[in-house]
């Protein structure tokens, strides 16, 4: 399903009132909840979050490759592709059919997944993988494939010629991680989506990683969303945060925003409980009690049972993502009744 | 000086992979840690920290060298004395949802140990004992986890079961390998805190295994912490020494590269840059320093050709490394 618009200057990525539920044996996880998000053009969003929180979840439903179990009860999904000199293509994610879906994904829209062994064929040379996809795709091929996939190699600072010929297993996690996004990158999608993008692999390769990712954004066009609970990821390569709690968003904000005054407990919670090689031990506090049932969810607010603000008003209703006036007019969002007063609180006390 | 509840001295082990093919995973470490102290292991995968780590709990015997319990050499315990080391010297493995027993309840679990070694007479003591240490790791109200099954609790209450196994044989210390990196974010410091509460309260040493040295520093804050690489020790010193003033060219690097949750301070971090990326094989180790074909400080042939020893200096710290080693010359300290 195709529609033409001539809007300039779209969201690569609308989300729409998004709510994702799997059946379990005892009754649907509520993993998504209503979540409404733009991803704009050429900026990178941090999806953060402890596990359970949902960030998966939202990842895999952009590129609706979520487990039979899984259902997207309400939402919609608006994907917008811009060329130059020609109209923006919007595609309504959701209602794709099994081939054109298949046409999306990778070629619109590509997600690298957390363990990058597992997303390679075995049995197959690097050199294989890319022709594979660049064939199911109705791509170049041959010379023409070499010569793009060698520039990608380049590109995230692989030596192509030691790669091109071996298999996934040869190459050591930081060199299949990085396979793996130049893998991404070949048919110029316009959405990257990278899911735990770093984690389980040393810190220098983590160092590595970033840096590419880096050096990548500023090299080509396209938006990024990654997945993390590492918050100095997102600190380091993030335009915006997201953070998420029991399958909603509860703050979204630009990322210093984000780290140097958020407004929700969760968040301000979430960056007091992380040590850092600066902070004195004294200013480290985690958070206390454990992260929701998703199936018996707490009424009113999630967080309300963790909360050290929480009044009565908290366990009845459930606040929303409003936007918040901000010094610099920049766009904050929060979802906590006591936004006002949370931070100033909370910092007081320790 | 007191004797340290655990040294090690020249320890090393290989494994041997193929034919031909024999791997050094810890080479020539030498390590003590005193009673109710905090080590920090750090270092990247493949380091040596984990074997080092199992080698104290007695999982893997040494190549060479020697590893000493309260000054007796554990390769020559018997009987007794064997027994008395086996239960004061425990493991908390790093995956809480393979470490326990799914077909055992939390008070199984709790109170094998406690039956087989006859530390508590009867069903009632055993029970109290259980309850006792549910409460010490802080999974309260303890009614409520007795009858529970691992699969029933979350992987931060799972954690702490695991430690409160640990400390049902009354341990004097505990190796913790990458004991919270399971675990979420916002509960890894509630875990933290609950192991250095129990430290303070029964006087534990821990050997605490992590790759991350903001948490090391974080938990070994009065302690230590070492850095391995490639199998060998190449830095030891106090936490935050360590920290703020790095020696060691390969704890330098790692401090510069690690990002932090600050946005200001993480973009504007000069980074250390590698002579190269690529981490030797531990089949074919370099000569001399291992760290010498990556080291931005390489000063040639000495690196290359001599394996630097760890020396210790005035302030504390110690490493080993040829060019600081001549740099703090005058701060030197004989071992």
């Amino acid at each position: 399903m195709e529609t033409t618009t001539k809007t300039p200057g779209v969201p690569t990525l609308s989300i729409q009132n998004l709510t994702v539920s799997y059946q379990a044996k005892r009754g649907a996880v509520q993993a998504v909840r209503n979540i409404t998000l733009d991803i704009q053009r050429g900026e990178a969003l941090a999806l953060i979050g402890e596990s359970g929180s949902g960030k998966t979840t939202m990842g895999l439903s952009l590129v609706r490759l979520l487990p039979s179990n899984a259902s997207i009860s309400q939402g919609r999904l608006i994907y917008r592709r811009v060329d130059a000199g020609k109209p923006v293509r919007e595609i309504d994610v959701l209602a794709l059919k099994t081939d054109e879906l298949r046409q999306y994904r990778w070629k619109e829209c590509a997600m690298v997944f957390q363990a990058a062994l597992n997303a390679f064929n075995p049995v197959l040379k690097i050199s294989e993988q890319f022709a594979d996809t660049s064939k199911a795709h109705g791509y170049i091929q041959g010379k023409a494939l070499e010569e793009r996939a060698f520039h990608l190699l380049k590109l995230v600072r692989l030596e192509p010629s030691r790669v091109w010929n071996g298999y996934a297993h040869e190459l050591s996690g930081g060199m299949r991680q990085r396979v793996l996004i130049a893998l991404s990158l070949l048919l110029e999608p316009q959405l990257i989506i990278l899911d735990e993008p770093t984690t389980a692999l040393d810190i220098l390769t983590q160092r590595n990683i970033m840096n590419v990712l880096k050096d990548l954004r500023t090299q080509l066009d396209f938006s990024l969303i990654f997945i993390s609970h590492d918050l100095s990821l997102a600190a380091e390569l993030a335009d915006r945060v997201a953070t998420m709690y029991a399958g909603e968003i509860v703050e979204l904000s630009d990322v210093y925003t984000t780290f140097k005054n958020p407004l929700h407990p969760y968040t301000i919670g979430l960056i007091h409980a992380v040590p850092t090689l600066a902070a004195h031990r004294d200013n480290v506090t985690s958070i206390p009690g454990s992260p929701p049932d998703l199936i018996n969810m707490p009424t009113g607010c999630k967080f309300h049972p963790r909360c050290p603000l929480a009044d009565e008003r908290c366990k009845r209703d459930d606040p929303t993502l409003e936007t918040v006036e901000t010094v610099n007019g920049a766009e904050h969002k929060v979802a906590c009744w006591h936004w006002k007063s949370a931070r100033a609180k909370l910092t007081s006390e320790r | 000086m007191k004797t340290p509840i655990i040294e090690l001295q020249h320890v090393t082990r290989t494994f041997q992979l193929k034919r031909n093919q024999v791997i050094t995973a810890v080479n020539d470490v030498s390590l003590s840690v005193a009673e109710g102290e905090i080590v920090c292991l750090v270092g990247e995968s493949g380091c040596g920290k984990t074997t080092t780590g199992k080698m104290i709990v007695d999982l893997l015997k040494p190549s060479q060298g020697h590893i000493f319990y309260k000054g007796q050499d554990i390769a020559t315990l018997k009987g007794e004395a064997r027994k008395q080391y086996r239960l004061g010297v425990q493991l908390v493995h790093q995956d809480p949802y393979a470490s326990l027993n799914p077909m055992r309840t939390i008070y199984q679990t709790l109170a094998a140990p406690l039956q087989h070694h006859g530390l508590t007479q009867g069903e009632a003591a055993t029970k109290n004992r259980v309850k006792e240490l549910l409460e010490m790791v802080d999974l309260t109200p303890v009614n409520d986890f007795l009858d529970k099954f691992p699969h029933q609790l979350s992987g931060g209450q799972r954690q702490r079961v695991s430690i409160a196994r640990s400390l049902t044989v009354n341990p004097s210390f505990i190796v913790a390998d990458e004991a919270v990196s399971m675990v979420d974010v916002s509960i890894r410091i509630s875990l933290l805190n609950t192991l250095l509460k129990l430290k303070e309260k029964m006087g534990l040493a821990v050997l605490f295994i992590t790759h991350d040295l903001a948490l090391a520093k974080y938990f070994a804050w009065e302690g230590r912490i070492g850095v391995m690489y490639l199998g060998r020790l190449i830095e030891l010193s106090p936490a935050r020494q360590l920290v703020e003033k790095p020696q060691h060219p390969y704890t330098r690097v790692l401090l510069s590269s690690i990002p932090e949750a600050d946005p200001d301070v993480t973009r504007q971090k000069k980074q250390i840059e590698l002579r190269s990326m690529d981490v030797p094989s531990l089949l074919h180790l370099p000569t001399g320093c291992s760290f010498h074909p990556r080291c931005p400080f390489w000063e040639g042939e000495q690196c290359e050709k001599v394996v630097p020893e760890m020396v210790s200096f005035s302030d504390g710290t110690s490493a080993a490394c040829h060019p600081v080693q001549r740099e703090r010359a005058a701060e030197m300290v004989q071992a």
